[in-house]
């Protein structure tokens, strides 16, 4: 039989200087490592959401992003009527010609200018897109110079707010609405109406960029192949998804990069300071363990309850920190991209994200109590009585 | 019937020929060579000598937390040479009793507790391990400070709870080693009494080894080790 858990536990408060000094270093181990994992997951979010896999972008060969695309209206509507593009229950295909300028407004708090993309669109565009939801106040009316203003974005740059009036190329845009679309790129963006935007920014008779809504998601390589393959129009189709991945760009694989390196060396950091916690209260209680061993515990038993310690510590360690991870959910944060920018994303700590957490928090406190019990465990009996 | 069947019978300590060696670096340090001690049923034996001259490996080897380089011991009928450390230690939660010179309670534990812990290695039910401990406490007289952890209690009280959790589990033979040496006068009269209660009472075979004369008078026999060899 084992030795009761209670021992554990007490041994655990009688030493609680050494103990809560070592709960503390996990538990800021556990709450940067969720707090980087919800940034990376929120930035993924961001990304992943923006665009599905059921939607092209169709842009001018060789640009790289919307910015530096122009596409006739002729061959937009060419394009719009091909039979692998969906079409609405109103029988029009599910094709968005629309146009986007970045503007620039001034960041709360610290004033200093940042880029947004005004994007210009038609009915169709929500249509397109079915994950747009006005959140505050009500959708843009055709014709008339009325914004409404992505929520992430609104959060973060000052004058946006419902019935504020924003100037965005000489002109005066109404903001009528806020609008929510699934934590995805689309929220860092202003949005208008395509015929009230286009003469104002002076494009006219044609878009930036079609995105159409295809029958099946199999056939866009074929739609891309027919495309280019027509000599009048100079055009290129991509996954909708695969085009904001890629906007984001270099950003994301550093972001996500700096995330994993720097949760790796934290937590290879923190192993070393379990283990060394590990070893401290190991040393200091070696007649205890040659006393049990004598009694007859067996070596596994001694291991198993120094293990067990061990994991018991870093699992409170752990519990604190997701608790002081929690509030840094739905914090938002942006950073730039391909398209100069501004992608705004919320840190998401998920249930998940937590569970990973106590999980590399137990992770810690197994591989940091192994080694020292292993030597507890295995320091030879008459040894252990004789060190004081 | 041999005299070593006869006490494997009965239960008490065979040492024959044995020689224990400790290799420290290049050279071999010779602490046992070639001993035998034949300790009969009911025997109270105190091993003295001075430093170093091997009583408390001798005490360690019939105890069985400690092996010999060559020889038998055997201690309760049971030859400890063949087991393998798992069934040593099985074998010592049976058999064996112990009380140290620094009682080596466990500081998280109360009086009750340290007393049981040895209990928590038979199939006993919790009910039935809280009354043999606490019956242990009652001979020992320290049944009212059960809940006591061992810093509120004295050296010699320490003392008698470590001796309850010796006597607990009903074992063969008690080793003690040095078990006045960190004790006042008084107090170590008061241990000794209760070894003798043991020994005399509860027929419980004691080896201990002591320092003190005033430990050794209270032994049946007295032997003396020097440089590994008994000198009488």
């Amino acid at each position: 039989m084992a030795l009761p858990i209670s021992y554990n536990v007490r041994n655990l408060r009688s030493r609680w200087k050494v103990t809560l000094l070592a709960i503390f270093g996990i538990a800021l181990v556990v709450a940067a490592f969720v707090t980087i994992l919800s940034m990376a997951r929120g930035f993924n979010i961001a990304l992943s959401s923006t665009g599905s896999d059921n939607n092209a972008i169709v842009t001018q060969r060789g640009s790289m992003s919307e910015l530096t695309s122009w596409i006739d209206i002729g061959h937009a509507n060419l394009i719009a009527v091909d039979p692998r593009v969906a079409r609405g229950a109103d029988g029009k295909p599910l094709a968005s010609c629309e146009v986007v300028v970045i503007t620039t407004r001034p960041r709360k708090g610290t004033n200093i200018p940042t880029n947004i993309t005004f994007r210009g669109v038609t009915p169709t565009a929500f249509k397109v897109r079915n994950n747009i939801k006005i959140v505050e106040g009500r959708a843009f009316t055709p014709g008339l110079f009325e914004v409404i203003v992505g929520k992430k974005i609104a959060d973060r740059v000052s004058g946006v707010d419902v019935g504020s009036t924003i100037n965005i190329q000489r002109k005066n845009w109404k903001v009528v609405g806020l609008f929510a679309a699934d934590d995805s790129s689309f929220e860092s963006e202003i949005w208008g109406d395509y015929d009230a935007m286009a003469p104002a920014i002076g494009r006219n008779g044609g878009c930036e960029s079609l995105t159409v809504r295809l029958t099946n998601p199999a056939v866009l390589a074929s739609f891309d192949k027919d495309i280019r393959g027509n000599p009048q129009i100079q055009v290129q189709a991509d996954s909708e998804k695969k085009y904001y991945e890629n906007l984001a760009g270099s950003v994301a694989t550093a972001l996500i990069m700096l995330a994993s390196f720097v949760a790796i060396v934290m937590g290879i950091g923190a192993v070393f300071g379990a283990m060394n916690t590990m070893y401290a209260i190991v040393s200091q209680r070696t007649r205890e363990i040659g006393t049990l061993r004598a009694l007859g515990f067996s070596r596994f038993s001694i291991m198993f309850s120094f293990v067990m310690e061990s994991v018991l510590l870093a699992l409170i360690g752990g519990v604190i920190g997701c608790l002081i991870a929690l509030p840094m959910n739905g914090y938002t944060a942006a950073t730039g991209t391909n398209s100069f920018s501004e992608l705004a994303f919320a840190f998401k700590v998920t249930p998940a994200l937590l569970l990973i957490g106590l999980s590399f928090a137990v992770l810690m406190g197994f591989v940091g109590g192994l080694l020292p019990a292993f030597r507890a465990a295995r320091m030879p009996i008459t040894r252990a009585l004789r060190e004081a | 019937m041999s005299a070593t069947e006869a006490a494997a019978k009965t239960g008490a300590v065979s040492v024959q020929n044995v020689r224990k060696f400790y290799q420290r670096d290049s050279m071999q340090i010779k602490v046992l060579d070639g001993l035998n001690l034949e300790v009969p049923p009911g025997e109270f034996l105190a091993l003295m000598g001075p430093s170093g001259s091997g009583k408390t490996t001798l005490l360690n080897l019939i105890a069985g937390i400690d092996r010999a380089t060559s020889g038998r011991v055997v201690v309760a009928g049971t030859d400890l040479g063949p087991l393998s450390e798992g069934e040593l230690a099985k074998w010592r939660s049976r058999n064996v009793g112990f009380i140290f010179q620094f009682y080596n309670l466990i500081p998280v534990l109360n009086a009750v507790e340290n007393v049981e812990l040895p209990l928590l290695l038979t199939s006993l039910s919790r009910r039935e391990r809280r009354e043999r401990a606490m019956t242990a406490l009652r001979i020992v007289g320290l049944s009212d400070r059960y809940k006591h952890y061992p810093r509120q209690l004295s050296g010699g009280q320490e003392q008698r709870v470590a001796i309850a959790r010796a006597v607990v589990t009903d074992p063969t033979v008690l080793v003690a080693d040095e078990p006045t040496g960190d004790l006042d006068a008084q107090s170590a009269e008061e241990i000794l009494d209760l070894m003798q209660t043991f020994n005399k009472d509860f027929g419980k075979t004691i080896v201990m080894v002591t320092h003190d004369p005033r430990a050794a008078v209270r032994a049946h026999t007295q032997r003396h080790l020097e440089k590994g060899v008994l000198t009488n």
